[in-house]
């Protein structure tokens, strides 16, 4: 099987895991009262929403009738992009679109940080099986594990934003967050991306990049210190399964150095698989993502579905779960289409 | 006259000595169970360490009148060892209740998962065909979704249909749980499926109910063990994040997750008052500590992959 054909089948399989998350979702709705459940359906954003208007919607929406035409409305709503209504936050995919560049500028800085921090951290410990640097290591990955990612960011946040004044919660200082709408009207600040630091760039504005980095210190170190505690232990235990190798036996036999054995033969092999944890990485990240975001007050997805959860905001947090299930499959498939693309024995197997 | 084993328990006994050595043998293992009997301790003596008020739910966190119905914590006194938080509840008797508040809420979790699993992952294992297709297909929905954002929509909805937060919070965390255990069950079943004991017991007129419950189910009591006491922490630790995010225990409740989200409040205070969230923060944590070492000890004890190195 080539890795065309491959790829072929496992987008194939992807289909009823998909429709399976949708209907999953839709039957946990059906709990949910018509009254409420009708916020789902709605597009736009309706004007007035008295008992006589959601009447006539429960009527319009087909939320009368029986179960599949429900289902076979809410996807065709689902399809062409409606997400529904938040009494609270307004229409859901607008939201959605406008705080993602937020939660995206986090990723983009925690992502590789845990994915470096781990792998060093994890192949060095078991270079260094025993000694100092493994035990430390392997102290700071429980602790990760075991310490909510919450309490950790409170104590962060009350140490170097209550205490020390290092930096804020948000994504700006307040008072360069109101000169923003200034500067966009003098046409000095032109919203690219929408996020803080690329756009600070972009603009060629340094005070603002560097205000904006600061504001993400905190959050990324929670992210990357909660996340990162698997991958050592992951890469720790490759590692020390591929060192005892006959094939690194013959290496050493061969007169090579200890970092060429180490680095050229060993780490290659005990990273293959390493990849397939990027999928739980991701995982990790869209729940630490609602926890630290919350802490820090930071605008994003997870602050948004946090703020709607606690309010029993049921269109938001219902397409929350729906985005990051999706996100989250398509993050496994990237995972295993890579994984046979560098581990040949999979898509042979 | 000397008291003799019975020929029949000699291996057992071989094993259990086999298993205190090896735990004997590792300090962190030790360790980890240190700290699992301390919590066990706290939660079975909790009415003795932290006397509740006769006539009220125990595990409502009382206030203290005496100082009066401030808002902000009270620092650390004789009679507050770990101050006060919020309407000046005892913080003591929070993390002391809150520890009983944990195994409660573990155990009526890991229960039920564990016997849903056990009863689906053998009949996925042992019928295979359609019934475990359709199984295994819907344990990959629900596995598509990040835990704790499922039991989050799964509590949101719940509450929607009048459900009490704190049922809808254990009930999604169940229905969160199950298809790991279903999963490891089934594979565990697969595993020994075809060995010649259970062809010599089915040749023997055994019922498929006796093979699965009697023969199989034995021979993957080591795995869920070690899995569900890896998990017991994680269970309490989504309970907390729940609670964390206000969905879970209601204000007052002697929950460490709770007791954070109250502190929270203060944070703007900087360190001022500090104990309103560092102490749940540190039984929570050696609680998740604690089960996590547990787990690895029991793993390199009982695992035959991890037990000879």
């Amino acid at each position: 099987m080539g890795l065309r054909e491959y790829i072929i089948r496992r987008l194939i399989l992807l289909i009823p895991v998909a429709l399976g998350v949708i209907v999953l979702i839709f039957a946990l709705l059906q709990v949910v009262p018509p009254t409420r459940r009708v916020f789902v359906f709605l597009s736009g954003n309706p004007r007035e929403l008295n008992p006589e208007v959601l009447k006539s919607y429960i009527h319009m929406y087909g939320l009368d009738q029986p179960v599949w035409v429900q289902f076979a409305v809410w996807l065709n709503q689902l399809l062409h992009g409606n997400l529904g209504f938040s009494e609270i936050t307004g229409p859901v995919l607008e939201n959605l679109l406008r705080r993602a560049p937020a939660t995206i500028e986090i990723v983009i800085y925690s992502a590789p940080l845990i994915i470096l921090i781990g792998i060093w951290a994890g192949v060095n410990a078991a270079v260094k099986r025993d000694k100092p640097f493994d035990h430390v290591s392997r102290v700071l990955s429980v602790l990760g594990t075991s310490m909510p990612s919450f309490f950790f960011g409170i104590a962060l946040s009350a140490i170097f934003i209550a205490t020390l004044k290092w930096t804020g919660t948000g994504r700006l200082s307040p008072n360069l967050d109101s000169h923003l709408t200034t500067l966009r009207g003098l046409g000095q600040w032109h919203d690219y991306t929408n996020m803080v630091t690329i756009d600070a760039l972009l603009n060629g504005r340094l005070d603002y990049f560097i205000d904006g980095l600061k504001h993400l210190v905190l959050p990324v170190t929670v992210l990357v210190f909660i996340n990162t505690a698997t991958l050592v232990r992951v890469a720790r235990s490759s590692m020390l399964e591929a060192l005892s190798k006959t094939y690194i036996i013959a290496a050493r036999a061969k007169g090579l150095s200890q970092k060429e054995v180490v680095y050229k033969h060993a780490r290659r092999n005990a990273l293959i698989p390493v990849v397939t944890l990027a999928g739980l990485i991701v995982g990790g990240m869209m729940t630490g993502l609602v926890i630290t975001e919350t802490v820090f007050q930071f605008p994003g997805l997870g602050s948004w579905a946090a703020y709607a959860a606690q309010r029993f905001d049921v269109p938001v947090v219902a397409a929350y779960a729906l985005f990051s299930a999706i996100v989250f499959v398509l993050a496994n498939l990237i995972v295993d289409i890579l994984y046979a693309y560098i581990d040949p024995r999979i898509r042979l197997g | 006259m000397k008291f003799k084993v019975p020929e029949r328990l000699q291996p057992t006994i071989r094993e259990i000595k086999f298993i205190l050595r090896r735990i004997k043998d590792t300090p962190l293992s030790l360790f980890g169970i240190a700290i699992v009997m301390f919590f066990v301790v706290i939660a079975a003596f909790a009415p003795l360490l932290a006397p509740p008020v006769p006539g009220l739910n125990p595990y409502l966190i009382p206030s203290d009148p005496a100082l009066g119905f401030r808002v902000e914590p009270s620092p650390p006194s004789p009679k507050h060892p770990f101050g006060t938080t919020l309407l000046q509840r005892d913080i003591y008797y929070g993390c002391i209740w809150g520890t009983r508040w944990a195994f409660q809420v573990a155990l009526e979790v890991i229960i039920p998962i564990v016997a849903i699993g056990v009863v689906l992952g053998l009949i996925a294992g042992y019928y295979g065909g359609v019934i475990d297709e359709i199984l295994m297909r819907f344990t990959d929905i629900i596995l598509a979704f990040p835990g704790l954002i499922l039991a989050m929509c799964l509590v949101t909805v719940l509450t929607q249909a009048n459900w009490t937060t704190i049922d809808s919070v254990l009930l999604s965390i169940v229905l969160i749980g199950w298809p790991g255990y279903t999963r490891l069950i089934r594979g565990e079943t697969l595993r020994v499926r075809n060995e010649d004991y259970i062809e010599a017991a089915r040749a023997s007129g055994a019922s498929d109910l006796r093979i699965m419950f009697r023969h199989i189910l034995p021979n993957t009591i080591y795995s869920i063990i070690i899995v569900a006491s890896l998990d017991f922490g994680g269970i309490v630790l989504t309970t907390a994040a729940l609670s964390f995010l206000g969905l879970g225990a209601p204000t007052g409740w002697a929950d460490w997750g709770r007791l954070i989200y109250d502190g929270m409040s203060f944070v703007s205070g900087g360190l001022r008052w500090w104990w309103s969230w560092v102490y749940p923060g540190v039984f929570i944590s050696l609680f998740v500590l604690g089960w996590s070492l547990l787990g690895d000890a029991l793993r390199d004890v009982l695992d035959p992959l991890y037990r000879r190195k």
